[in-house]
This record gives C-alpha cells, sequence and structure tokens, in this order.
C-alpha cells in the first residue's frame, strides 16, 4: 500500500508533528514500506485463525483496591509547567 | 415525569422518522482514580486531586482499580448484557490540553460490557426495550477554564483520571420523549445499583445524543449529528426535539445534512455547529501498551451476581401486580432506590391494632399498600421537598408513619387529623400514639359519648328535626356539623351518620308519623 503526501501532511498535523515540505517523499516511503508489511501478515493464509494479540506478554491486569493513595504535590508539579497561575496550569486559548 | 403534552411532535414529523442513540457517561463513585491513587471527591481546590499519573509527568504508569471494573461489571448484568471475559484498554488519541497525555484510556474493540437491554417506561405507560450496545471503562479528562484568564486558559486536571462508564445505546430511540425516558431509566439504575451518584450539576452523569432523520419506512440510517453540552433532562429533550426539526428543514430545504458536533444553546434554544467531525474523529485507537488485557472470571462475575438486588423495573412490576398499585406511583416509587426502600419498610412496619375488639385487618393488604403509598407520594414528599430534604434524611421514618398509617386505618383518627399528627411528627414532637393522646385527636367512636351529643342536637334543633322528619334529607348534614362541632371534630364520621339515622329514624317511628 502507498501513501501519498497529503496523507503523510494530515497523520503529522493529527500527531502535532511539524514537518517540512523536503521530508514528505521519504517519509511516505517509510510508512508505506512499513503498511506493506502488516499487509503481507494480513495476506498470510493463516493469519486469520490467530486470535488478535492485544498484549505482547501473556499476562493479566494487576489491580490496585479502590484507596486513595495518593498526597497533595500540586505545588511541585505546577512548578514544572511553563506557566501557572491561581494553582491552574496556563495555556493558550483554546477556544471551540 | 417529562412534558410530553406540552411539547407535541412537529406536524412535518409525520413523513420522517427520527433516529436517536445517547452516548451516557455515568461517573463510577469510586474513592480513587481509574489509573492513580488520587481522591475524586468533588469541588477540591484546583489540581490538589491530580497525581503526577493524572498530569502526564514521565515515567508514571497506570495502574487500575478493581472498584471501577467491578462497577461496570454490575451495570453489565443489570442490563442481562455480555461481559467479557478479556477485554482491553485502548488509546484513543487526540489532542487538546486538558489531556496531558495526548490520548485518553478507554475501551474500543472488546469493551467490558456488550449487548445488553433495559425496559422504559414512557409517560404513556408503554414500555419498550432499548438495546444497550456496549458499555465501556474510561479516564475523565481535565477541565478548562476559558474565563479565569484573558487571552490564556487554565486547566485543572482534579477530574482528569476519575473513572467513567460510557453506555452506548443502539439508535432505536424515535422521539426526543423516548431519549429522555431511558436516560432517566439509565440514571434510576446508575444510582440503584449504587455505581453512580447522578450529580448531572456536578457533571457526574452527562450525555451526548446521535440524532438523524429518515424518510418514514426507510431502513437506511441518515446523517447524524451529535449533541454535546447538555445537563439536565430537560434540555436533553428540548435540544433532541430543536435538533429534529432542524434537520427536517434542512431536508426539506433539497440540502444535506452535515455530519458534525453540535452544542445546544439552552439560553436561544437551538443548536450551533462546533466543529466538523471528519478530522476529530480520527482518534487512532490502538491498545494501550501500558495495561495487559482486563481478565474476569465467570467466579468473580457470579460474586457480582449475588449482590445484585431487585432492579428497578422488577419492583415497579411486583408493585402493580402483587400489590395492586397503579402504574403511575409504582413508577413514581421505584424512581430511586431510597424511595422504593423507604415504601417496602413502610409497608412491612404494618403495627397490630391498638385497640382491644378492632378488627385486626381493618383494611386489607392492598388497601394498606395504597395508604402508604399514597403517604409517601404525597406528605411525605411535600415535607421532604418543603425542606429540602433527601428522604435517606427523613424526620419521620418509616416505622414511626406506620404506627400513624395504623391509627388512620383502624379509624382512630380521620384524614384530616392524620396531617395534624403527620406535622406535629416532622416537628419533632414524638410518636404518633404520643401526639394523638396529648393532643385528645383520637376519634369518638363510643356510641354512648357520640348519643349523649346527637340527643343535645337534637333538643337544640327541634324544627330543624320536624323538617328533615317532614322529608327534608340534606338536613342531616346539618346535623352531622352540629355533632361535630360539639365533639371538636373528632367523632368518627362513619358511626356518628349511623347513629344519627338511627335516632331520626326511630324517634319518628315512637311518634308514630
Amino acid at each position: 500500500m502507498s501513501i501519498d503526501h497529503a496523507t503523510v501532511r494530515r497523520i503529522a498535523r493529527l500527531a502535532r508533528i511539524a514537518v517540512a515540505e523536503a521530508e514528505l517523499p521519504a517519509l511516505a516511503d517509510e510508512l508505506g514500506r512499513v503498511l506493506a508489511l502488516a499487509d503481507a501478515l494480513a495476506a498470510a493464509s493463516d493469519a486469520h485463525a490467530v486470535e488478535p494479540m492485544a498484549h505482547p506478554h501473556a499476562q493479566a491486569l494487576r489491580w490496585r483496591d479502590d484507596v486513595v493513595s495518593e498526597t497533595d504535590h500540586a505545588d511541585e508539579w505546577l512548578a514544572l509547567a511553563p506557566e501557572a497561575r491561581a494553582d491552574l496550569y496556563v495555556v493558550p486559548k483554546v477556544i471551540e | 415525569m417529562s412534558s410530553s403534552a406540552l411539547n407535541p411532535q412537529p406536524a412535518a414529523l409525520g413523513t420522517w422518522q427520527a433516529v436517536i442513540g445517547l452516548e451516557i457517561h455515568a461517573q463510577l463513585n469510586t474513592a480513587s482514580k481509574l489509573f492513580s491513587g488520587a481522591a475524586t471527591a468533588y469541588g477540591a481546590a484546583p489540581n490538589r486531586q491530580a497525581a503526577a499519573l493524572d498530569v502526564a509527568l514521565p515515567g508514571t504508569l497506570p495502574v487500575p482499580n478493581r472498584a471501577a471494573r467491578d462497577k461496570a461489571i454490575r451495570f453489565g448484568l443489570a442490563i442481562g448484557a455480555r461481559i467479557a471475559e478479556q477485554s482491553i484498554f485502548a488509546r484513543k488519541n487526540y489532542f487538546y490540553p486538558d489531556l496531558p497525555k495526548g490520548y485518553q484510556i478507554s475501551q474500543y474493540e472488546r469493551p467490558i460490557v456488550s449487548d445488553g437491554r433495559l425496559p422504559v417506561r414512557l409517560d404513556d405507560g408503554r414500555v419498550i426495550e432499548v438495546a444497550i450496545q456496549r458499555a465501556h471503562l474510561e479516564e475523565d479528562a481535565g477541565k478548562s477554564l476559558h474565563d479565569a484568564f484573558h487571552a490564556a486558559s487554565g486547566i485543572d486536571f482534579n477530574r482528569a483520571g476519575v473513572p467513567l462508564l460510557e453506555i452506548v445505546s443502539a439508535p432505536v430511540l424515535h422521539s426526543a420523549q423516548e431519549a429522555v425516558a431511558y436516560l432517566r431509566a439509565v440514571h434510576t439504575l446508575v444510582r440503584w445499583l449504587g455505581i453512580c451518584d447522578g450529580n448531572l450539576q456536578e457533571g457526574s452523569f452527562r450525555c451526548d445524543a446521535n440524532v438523524s432523520v429518515r424518510p418514514a419506512g426507510s431502513s437506511v440510517l441518515g446523517t447524524r449529528t451529535e449533541i454535546k453540552n447538555v445537563n439536565s433532562f430537560r434540555f436533553v429533550e428540548k435540544a433532541i426535539e430543536y435538533e429534529i426539526e432542524r434537520q427536517i428543514r434542512v431536508l426539506e430545504n433539497g440540502e444535506r445534512v452535515v455530519q458534525e458536533t453540535r452544542l445546544y444553546d439552552a439560553a436561544h434554544h437551538r443548536t450551533r455547529p462546533l466543529r466538523g467531525k471528519e478530522e476529530a474523529e480520527d482518534y487512532r485507537y490502538f491498545p494501550d501498551p501500558d495495561l495487559p488485557p482486563i481478565v474476569v472470571t465467570a467466579a468473580e462475575i457470579e460474586a457480582i451476581r449475588a449482590t445484585l438486588s431487585e432492579l428497578p423495573h422488577a419492583r415497579r412490576r411486583r408493585y402493580v401486580e402483587t400489590l395492586g398499585l397503579p402504574e403511575a406511583d409504582a413508577a413514581q416509587l421505584c424512581a430511586d432506590k431510597a424511595t422504593a426502600d423507604y415504601y417496602e419498610a413502610l409497608c412491612a412496619a404494618r403495627p397490630g391494632p391498638a385497640k382491644p375488639g378492632a378488627d385486626a385487618n381493618p383494611a386489607g393488604g392492598r388497601e394498606w399498600a395504597k395508604l402508604c403509598a399514597n403517604w409517601v407520594l404525597g406528605e411525605l414528599a411535600a415535607a421532604l421537598n418543603a425542606a429540602e430534604l433527601p428522604i435517606e434524611a427523613t424526620r419521620v421514618t418509616a416505622p414511626a408513619l406506620a404506627g400513624l398509617l395504623a391509627r388512620l386505618a383502624d379509624g382512630t383518627i380521620s384524614g384530616r387529623i392524620a396531617k395534624e399528627v403527620f406535622a406535629a411528627m416532622w416537628a419533632g414532637e414524638g410518636d404518633a400514639e404520643t401526639i394523638i393522646a396529648a393532643r385528645g385527636l383520637a376519634q369518638i367512636s363510643d356510641d354512648g359519648a357520640l348519643a349523649a351529643a346527637i340527643d343535645a342536637v337534637l333538643a337544640e334543633f327541634p324544627s330543624q328535626v320536624q323538617d328533615y322528619r317532614r322529608g327534608n334529607d340534606k338536613l342531616l348534614q346539618f346535623f352531622v356539623g352540629q355533632t361535630m362541632k360539639r365533639l371538636r371534630g373528632q367523632a368518627h364520621p362513619q358511626r356518628l351518620n349511623a347513629l344519627l339515622r338511627e335516632k331520626l329514624g326511630s324517634r319518628a317511628e315512637g311518634r308514630g308519623l
């Protein structure tokens, strides 16, 4: 499966990655080869008999009890942010 | 329950059929978050309940909360759904400042609950079965505050990571009224099961509606829009109604409905576009590599099933079929578990007769059940409303109210006096017996006392007695009134009537008239 430049641009935008026009051909080629590998797997005659794998390790989730175990570290975490005011993380205005 | 009478279907709907599916987000009432040990309590100061994981600091890993899983299973069992022995958490990728990881942990393929159904009673008494396609676990996002700062938004991550159960109905609802009835039924159920507090104002129960319209008789779904931002049952109903009418207008003008997310604006009763769906929809789900599959054993499912009590629709049916309550009473009593349980306790707390010789069962079981229903839905509900108290905080307990109703049922007091006694009980003056005795409110049904009063009245009004005996039957009420007045309203009305007729009649015979 081949990928066109418009698709690469769109994926880059969804992932919030800045991609220069000059990089598009190489990226399209690389992503196309990744998809070709997936196509090859899908085409393998016995692949459908295998249960889809959710996780590479054969293990189930470990659960914790419903207990509040966290203490308040708000000041430390807020201090890490580029900008914080009034105990809020501040970001450029987002308006829907 | 709702305003179907006030909101008639638009006339144009005749040639169109609305198709509605709801996505309900019920916040699971756990103490800690879905993947961190931070508290979930509502109303804390900003960011004080956000752990390193919730603000997505590097190096943190999610550890899931068993109680959230068990509450999801509880819901699944209550709607007769399939509980997946193995389900998986997936990452739903999108970019927004209140989602610091860049993805929400949710479920996509293999949700924990699928293929359930819920009986829903409509306002007109019809019951429909609504198919619930799935219910899955996911974490909530943080909260953006757009008005906090000039030219900047503030983010509070206290809500980030709070467990949600997203309940997705099939597109099987065909009017705003059906959608709201279903929404209310889910609201009742999650509170009944004790898995969600159902508080709409605080956002612990939210709903998005997918609405489309198609020509009546068609089996192809039309293009749908999604309405967000509705936080009351009334607004859900109005928003869906508006959206159905808008789509019909668009189609009848020969235009096409655009697939998009729309916000409901309650102030102007309209919906407006939020954003085009094409790009936002591209969530690039994939299984979360940080979280192995959720495995639930049959034994764990059975252990949860064993803790389920009678469900609201079953209880409603029992009240109608076994207790003989009217449908509307049963539905109102079963709207929340605390009320239904109070009613249950009240019915069961019927004390024995107080007076020797009184009929041990003066009212049949069904009459008692109906009397109890009347009082829970009438006097008690009014008192709770006035005091702005939930029924859990009632000042008159079920056994106490049973004591009062027993005196009403056996004729010790009248309905009017019972209300007075109830008010005194509510004010904390003691139990019914104490108040009746202290205020001398017991009805006089002793024939000797009644007869003496009647004789005095008949002696006082000889000309009226003559008129009555000449055939003016209406005067009986006059004698009843005068005797009641003499006895300060405490005469047992049926007994008084019978004695009066007897005396007026017997004298007449005595005089040979």
